[in-house]
């Protein structure tokens, strides 16, 4: 029998792949003869330059397999293997697309989809330096031959199904039919994928003996970006967790969140570590290992999930690529070790740290909490398979574990959030610390004083839980952090509207303006801050259950919630019971709620839909658990979690921050023809940065708003 | 004055803990969040939502009777720990090699912060005190202030 798409699927596959290949050791052969000025039979120049051609090329041929997926689950082909077991006909077409990635097959494809991508654009905007270029396009291109190999031997997505033509899917797993899912996946690999190519910068500039820093300029807005992806790629799957599994939570702590979040943090320190490279040519060598460890850290979280060795509610366990990755894994850290190895004479440092107390040491302490919380993770991951080896069984690493190791840390990093720009480059005087940290301390002093008054005493826990001394710290320091962000924002506000008269709003925004990436960080741990905020909310979590037939009220805080009916509905996707529940709060009706619990009928699976009365301070959230079946009465369980919002709230501030910094400053020429109504105190200015101590302080060594 | 605003604060602080006391906990509650439903789902005990789980409920009754049986917490983990082995456990808590599970993060942290602070003094003093082996200008304060004033922004 023909199957005409996928055929074109897997011909797409098979030529993406011979494509990469010709990419790889055509780059390898062009860029080994420039370098030592071989001759070859053709120009290496010319060799170069069919290999970036051939790269791009790839990505035309990967999205011809991709469409070619996403047209057989549009037209419910069943004969694909791949697209019987996670489409079915009545799937709503918004998640025909999801079926793109909700398999192992899927998700490799779209993984290889997206690392080409990056490879398109990245070779398509080679101008800024043609062979440094060609070194990450050639060693992107050997990343991506990995996983058209996987997609070709191991985990082909084209597989015809075996037997007879089925009239009708498995369909797609109920857990994933929720729209946040239609872009939580692809955020993630966007940000997982993304990893590669400031990697592959780092590891060609290494392999090049790249002058200066300009890799680094060229990466930032690569790794800005990645981070980004990968930053709402997380927090959507957080938010998917909270609004679909119904457990009140949004993070577990599964060993695929987990995976997830190692990448985050060290391409967090990494993102702050560059900064010292770039200013002041320091910790070059850490650097590139921090970029290295990124990128491993990104496909160990992948081997960790999809080889079965560790087990995880939502991965793809026991599968037969595990093998692949560890292949590869190892490929990657000899390689980036043997040429470490060889141009580590090129990484010498052309400052040292001169004080502990020093943007620099606090950059190096964020670098070692973010790694330490990151190796925890890790460690909370593996030690199940090391207590396998060392006493015989297994052992759990559930919440507990990480809520009591990994929260200290969080709160260290809150702290050094607070501190580190508050300190000057090279060393910070004491009369200065003295200046920047007076308000921040006593905004945690007199929080902390608040918070008691009201209430929160950890003191009078009696179960031994840590949770609300946790909470207190933290939002102690959270009103630090932030009394150190808006002073920030104000003094450099004031000196602005000194020199222009304009508004103090005005200012604030021309200063952000001229530098964007201060800035834009600053909200950045704004939104982190808050985010922490809405954490340390979780120690206050309260939850009841009840089986509620109609008229029957339940009590949580200072909500009651009165159950008004129960209905049942069908589509043909599926089958749905759900509850309609009036809430008052104080006594005064503020919504209607209608949890659900749905059956779907080509999966044969069930999945609640979760019902959330959400405000600032907290959210009421209703689930139906399903009916009793001694008594066939509902089970609703209703769980009270305070300050949810804020957690939402600080990834908006975080998207806002990250896309600030991205904006390029304001050139000097445009803030020159800003300041002329003050020109002559710009050539006073002139006149005294010209000496050498002045300059250091102008220029950022001493000053804290370097 | 700023030492009087510091005394202030700190009596206010130690004030607090004397102004009555929060509701208490429960030793269920406590007990259930270290245990793991045994179903598969990976979730904690007191977190498992499955309608129709075959463990869970069963489970909570077991924690019930074993705290009213008047055992210790160490006691009713234990029994539970023999009934259902070591991953009932929602954290390694049996002692032992159990132990260095808690210790290494924090370990690494201390070793880490050690490693930092030695390198950063042992540059310091590699460090010549002015690259330029010029005696640097006398700066007063507030020309210094003035001077970070107009510059920085």
């Amino acid at each position: 029998m023909l199957h005409p798409m996928p055929s074109l699927g897997s011909f797409a596959i098979l030529l993406a792949l011979v494509l990469c290949v010709y990419t790889l050791f055509s780059g390898i052969v062009s860029l080994r003869a420039l370098a030592v000025g071989r001759q070859l039979a053709v120009a290496p120049e010319a060799l170069r330059e069919t290999s970036r051609r051939a790269g791009i090329a790839s990505f035309i041929a990967i999205s011809c397999a991709a469409f070619a997926l996403i047209w057989a689950a549009f037209t419910n082909d069943f004969s694909v293997d791949y697209i019987l077991h996670h489409t079915n006909r009545d799937l709503p077409t918004l998640y025909k697309f999801s079926a793109l990635w909700s398999g192992q097959e899927g998700s490799l494809l779209l993984w290889a989809w997206l690392l080409a991508g990056y490879g398109f654009v990245m070779r398509i905007r080679d101008k800024a330096d043609i062979t440094l270029h060609a070194y990450a396009s050639t060693i992107l291109s050997a990343v991506q031959v990995f996983f058209l190999l996987l997609l070709v031997f191991a985990a082909p997505p084209f597989a015809i199904a075996a037997g007879p033509l089925h009239a009708d899917g498995f369909g797609l797993n109920p857990l994933l039919q929720y729209p946040e899912m239609v872009i939580h996946p692809p955020m993630l690999y966007l940000g997982y994928v993304g990893f590669s190519v400031p990697f592959a910068f780092a590891l060609g500039a290494l392999m090049m003996r790249y002058p200066g820093e300009k890799w680094i300029h060229i990466t930032r807005r690569w790794t800005m970006v990645t981070w980004l992806f990968l930053t709402c790629g997380i927090c959507l799957g957080m938010h998917w967790a909270y609004a679909v599994l119904g457990w009140g939570g949004y993070w577990g702590w599964d060993p695929v969140e987990n995976a997830s979040l190692m990448p985050w943090l060290a391409g967090t320190a990494f993102l702050h570590s560059v900064m010292m490279q770039e200013k002041r040519g320091m910790m070059k060598v850490w650097n590139v290992w921090l970029i290295f460890a990124t990128f491993m850290l990104s496909i160990l979280g992948t081997l960790l999930t999809r080889s079965g060795l560790v087990s995880s509610v939502h991965a793809f366990a026991e599968s037969n690529i595990g093998n692949w990755f560890y292949a590869f894994l190892l490929i990657v850290f000899v390689v980036c070790l043997f040429t470490f190895l060889r141009q580590r004479d090129h990484l010498k440092a052309e400052n040292k740290l001169e004080s502990l107390v020093s943007r620099e040491s606090s950059f190096l302490f964020n670098n070692l909490v973010l790694l330490t919380a990151c190796f925890t993770i890790l460690w909370g991951t593996l030690f199940p398979i090391l207590s396998e080896y060392v006493q015989g069984s297994k052992v759990t690493m559930g919440p507990p574990f990480y809520n009591r190791v990994a929260v200290p840390i969080g709160l260290f990093l809150i702290f050094l959030t607070g501190v580190g720009p508050l300190l000057a480059w090279r060393a910070t005087s004491l009369r200065s610390i003295r200046r920047n940290l007076l308000l921040p301390c006593l905004a945690i002093i007199v929080s902390a004083v608040i918070l008691m008054i009201t209430g929160l005493r950890p003191w009078n826990e009696t179960d031994g839980s840590t949770g609300a001394i946790y909470s207190l710290v933290c939002f102690s320091l959270a009103a630090g952090v932030i009394t150190a962000i808006v002073t920030e924002f104000l003094r450099g506000a004031n000196v602005i509207r000194t020199q222009t008269g304009k508004n103090l709003l005005t200012s604030t925004l021309l200063l952000t303006r001229r530098n964007t990436r201060r800035y834009g960080g600053y909200i950045i741990h704004f939104g982190i801050v808050v985010l922490f905020i809405g954490v340390a909310g979780s120690a206050f979590n309260q939850s009841r259950e009840l089986e509620m037939s109609f008229g029957d009220s339940l009590q949580i805080g200072s909500y009651k919630l009165v159950c008004q009916s129960y209905s049942q509905d069908s589509n043909p996707n599926y089958d749905t019971d759900y509850a309609l529940l009036d809430v008052f709060h104080n006594g005064k009706k503020v919504t209607q709620l209608s949890p659900e619990r749905r059956f779907y009928n080509a999966s044969q699976q069930t999945s609640t839909i979760v019902a959330i009365h959400s405000t600032l301070a907290r959210d009421l959230y209703v689930v139906f658990e399903g009916r009793n079946p001694e008594t066939d009465k509902p089970i609703i369980k209703v769980f009270l979690n305070p300050l949810v919002n804020w957690i939402w709230i600080g990834v908006a501030f975080v998207i806002f921050g990250t896309a600030i910094a991205l904006v390029p400053p304001l050139k000097p020429a445009t803030r020159r023809a800003e300041a002329t109504e003050d020109s002559h105190l710009g050539s006073r200015i002139s006149n005294l940065v010209s000496e050498t101590a002045f300059s250091r302080i102008a220029t950022g060594s001493e000053a804290p708003h370097a | 004055m700023r030492k009087r605003l510091l005394h202030i604060a700190l009596l206010c602080a130690l004030a607090v803990p004397m102004l009555g006391a929060g509701a208490p906990g429960s030793r269920f509650d406590a007990l259930g969040h270290k245990l793991m439903c045994v179903c598969g789902c990976g979730q904690v005990l007191l977190e498992c939502n499955h309608v129709g789980c075959p463990d869970s409920d069963r489970e909570i009754t077991e924690l019930r009777t074993e705290i009213a049986t008047g055992l210790p917490d160490t006691g009713v983990l234990n029994w539970f720990v023999a009934k259902y082995g070591p991953t009932v456990l929602a954290a390694p808590l049996r002692g032992g090699f159990d132990i260095v599970a808690w210790i290494v993060p924090f370990a690494a942290l201390l070793v880490g912060i050690g490693l930092v602070v030695f390198f950063i003094r042992l540059w310091r003093k590699r460090t010549p005190p002015n690259p330029n082996g010029q005696p640097e200008p006398q700066i007063d304060a507030s020309l210094r202030d003035r001077i970070r004033r107009d510059t920085t922004y």
